[in-house]
């Protein structure tokens, strides 16, 4: 048993806002009247939310554990107060086939310390040719299909996936990105790439397959899941499906939310700020705020993807994209909150019940008998990101040096204490 | 709602000048766009000094003696490397030059590994052209050695850059002031590039020429830090033009969809003696080379009284001599 006491609990799922103690239970959450208590602490001034569910991160096992490990992984999740992550399946071999999803859960069971909800292919090894075998990998376990760092670039069997998906009631994940308009780009496209002489992605790549995909969406009943927007274009179609009854949702990563393509130049080609889709402007981080206010954009997940030095240190067009970005997403967002652009409540909603309602699963709650994944924050604490401190393997970031407000003190996951940060 | 949060303390952004930090006192040249106005002038006054050394029966000093010079080239070059080679000889520097093959990347040997062997051969000055934009920086980063960016993909080129403001300078007088055309392939052109800072920095007015696929997008124009012209049509853009500065058109941008054939393209935009009629009387015609005669330009017009393309060459020279000379901190 564990005792929370006199913490601000904030549970969106409910709408609590109180100060109050909370008891955890075998696992659960329970009612604070019972007395046994084994372990105390005191979280007086500091917030008690649900455990953040990331719907999008990237563990790398098998097959890149010199990038990420699921033990490695799942402890920056911890550390980013995150209880359930759900990996993506672009491992090697790829999570194709029911068998794949349980050698990955296997793993899990043996080292993550946060709960690990599997991502299967949508088609066998992320090809585009075939699909892959969504009947067998949901009853194993997977909770949705994508062949996420890749667009499944025929639109043919993007609807074809979508409709068979709709056997097993799982949503297909796209990573909307119309692979002949990227054509090699490295960074967004406008000004500073042309200064740069980096090769741009035109927001109109993501954009014209969003537009694909919604249409797809609409013509199969299919669900639909896009990951990571980057544009406001496509935030403004995915509102307007959304109202015309479209079974879509839509993620947004932290980076996108608050960095723009001029982190590029701040280091010269500085490629810890290469990601996929590309670092936009600022109004496209305005719209994707705007959108995820009014609930066009479900939910915020990290695109976590951390990579070996070697794929970073190098040129920029070398460089594999993305940022390894669980262990700064809550002070990174906070910055939000901190310039009232956002409420707490509306950011911590954004981190648990929203990405759990958008995919169903039955976390983000602090209710009574929900399980109990609990994170301690302190809104306010000011801390320096080094990303060599990072318990993730991947010290791809590029807010190194930043000053973030906003840190985790606890993280416990299914009744574990599974991170403490000074409590 | 505001965004505050997206500004933080950090280096200029993009619009205000500068995009790229800059390191004092200069240790390396890797575009022109950290260079003042003083620090160009500085450089081409010291190019006209180094040009009277060319001139001497004797064409060497002894400046730069004990000092190593190593050319690491990604990419095929004549002009740059030897000009490079050439400058620090005369200098009395060592040159080394290594022909790094792109495959070795391939091979495993990564542009880091490499840069620190050079550094641990004792290299005082790392001359770098390579395939990829930021390349050099990459490597600036890891070595103390002096780093001269001699070309890094579509991003810069700035001893071309100087050269051309010398060239032009010398032969005309001045470079505030005048309208400098650029024409062909913008898009994918460091030398375009490095010019714009340049020039634009020294007051020239610059009108860039090309097919539409090939010129930086219309929209993104407004946020260059860069005041330039653009059109599509060559007429407009020679009308009233004090230099010619004409661009390699590369056949595989005709394979890569940019524009449809090389004979449209010549028809289009190669500057013939008729439209070079368009341009000031005595308007100098300019080429970094290698020049597709032909194509970009009637060889009539490479070999006419306005052209100074191979005065860019040995200028080259100067310039590049110029720059090591400063580079290397000894007293004037």
């Amino acid at each position: 048993m564990i005792r929370l006491v006199g913490g601000r609990i904030i549970d969106p799922a409910s709408g609590r806002d109180e100060v109050a103690d909370l008891l955890i239970d075998g696992g659960r959450i329970v009612e604070p009247e019972s007395v046994a208590t084994e372990t105390v602490i005191d979280v007086a001034g500091y917030v008690v939310a649900p455990g953040f569910v990331d719907l999008h991160c990237h563990l790398r096992e098998p097959g890149f554990e010199d990038a990420e490990t699921i033990a490695t992984g799942t402890r920056a999740a911890a550390a980013g107060g995150f209880t359930t992550v759900c990996a993506q399946a672009d491992t090697r071999p790829s999570v194709d086939t029911g068998s794949d999803v349980e050698a990955l859960l296997t793993q899990a069971r043996r080292d993550a310390v946060v709960r690990v909800l599997p991502v299967g292919t949508a088609t066998k090894q992320r090809d585009g040719h075939e699909l892959s075998e969504m009947a067998d990998m949901a009853a194993a376990g997977a909770i949705a299909f994508s062949d996420d760092g890749r667009a499944v670039r025929s639109a043919s069997l993007m609807r074809h996936a979508l409709e068979y998906s709709l056997l097993v009631e799982r949503p297909i994940s796209s990573h909307a990105e119309d692979p002949d308009l990227v054509d090699g780009g490295v960074m967004h496209e406008g000004p500073l790439a042309t200064v740069l002489g980096l090769k741009g992605v035109p927001r109109e790549a993501e954009e014209i397959a969003v537009a694909r995909d919604l249409a797809l969406a609409r013509l199969t009943g299919g669900r639909l899941h896009l990951a990571h927007l980057s544009t406001g274009g496509a935030v403004e179609q995915v509102r307007r499906a959304k109202a015309s009854g479209v079974r879509v949702t839509a993620e947004v990563a932290p980076h996108n939310l608050l960095l723009s393509d001029a982190a590029v130049a701040e280091r010269p080609y500085d490629t810890n700020a290469r990601t996929d889709p590309p670092l936009r402007t600022k109004h496209d981080a305005e719209a994707l705020l705007e959108g995820l206010r009014d609930g066009t954009i479900n939910c915020v997940a990290s695109d976590h993807s951390p990579r070996r030095w070697i794929d970073k240190a190098c040129e920029f067009d070398q460089a594999l994209p993305g940022i390894s970005g669980l262990e700064t997403a809550f002070g990174l967002l906070m910055r939000l909150v901190h310039a009232r652009a956002l409420g707490l409540a509306e950011l911590i909603a954004a981190l648990t019940c929203r990405p759990a309602g958008a995919w169903g699963l039955p976390y983000g709650s602090l209710s009574p008998g929900a399980a109990a994944d609990v994170v301690v924050l302190d809104p306010d604490q000011a801390w320096v990101v080094d990303p060599e401190r990072f318990l993730s393997k991947g010290k791809n970031s590029p807010l190194g040096g930043q000053t973030l407000r906003g840190t985790v003190l606890l993280t416990i996951a299914d009744g574990n204490i599974v991170y403490r940060n000074g409590l | 709602m505001t965004l505050e949060v997206l500004s933080r303390p950090g280096p200029i952004p993009p619009a205000a000048g500068s995009i790229l930090p800059a390191r004092r006192p200069r240790r390396n040249v890797l575009d022109l766009d950290d260079f003042s106005v003083a620090e160009i002038e500085a450089v081409l006054d010291t190019a006209t000094a180094m040009k009277d050394v060319l001139r001497r029966p004797i064409k060497k000093v002894p400046t730069l003696r004990g000092k190593t010079l190593v050319t690491l080239f990604y990419e095929a070059s004549t002009r740059t490397r030897v000009g490079f080679e050439v400058a620090a000889k005369a200098l009395g520097a060592d040159t080394v030059s290594v022909a790094a093959a792109t495959s070795s990347v391939t091979k495993g040997e990564s542009l880091i590994d490499t840069i620190r062997t050079l550094q641990a051969l004792g290299a005082d000055f790392v001359v770098m052209r390579h395939h990829q934009a930021g390349a050099p920086y990459v490597v600036a980063e890891e070595v103390s050695a002096s780093v001269i960016n001699a070309g890094d993909g579509w991003h810069a080129h700035p001893t071309q850059a100087l050269l051309d403001l010398f060239t032009i300078r010398e032969r005309l007088g001045r470079i505030g002031g005048l309208r400098v055309a650029i024409v062909g392939d913008i898009l994918h052109s460091r030398v375009a590039r490095s010019n714009l800072w340049g020039l634009t920095l020294m007051g020239a007015e610059v009108v860039l020429c090309g097919p539409p696929t090939l010129l930086p997008v219309a929209s993104f124009c407004e946020g260059l830090p860069w005041k330039v012209e653009r059109t599509y049509r060559l007429d407009e853009a020679l009308d009233g033009a004090d230099v010619v500065m004409l661009l390699r058109m590369q056949l595989e941008r005709q394979t890569g969809g940019l524009f449809p054939s090389l004979r449209e393209y010549v028809r289009t935009y190669a500057l013939t003696e008729e439209r070079l009629a368009r341009a000031r009387p005595g308007a100098l015609v300019m080429h970094p080379g290698p020049m597709n005669e032909g194509v970009e330009i009637d060889p009539r017009v490479a070999r006419g009284a306005q052209s100074v393309i191979e005065a860019q060459v040995t200028n080259g020279v100067a310039v590049r001599m110029a720059l090591l000379y400063l580079l290397s901190g000894l007293p004037a």
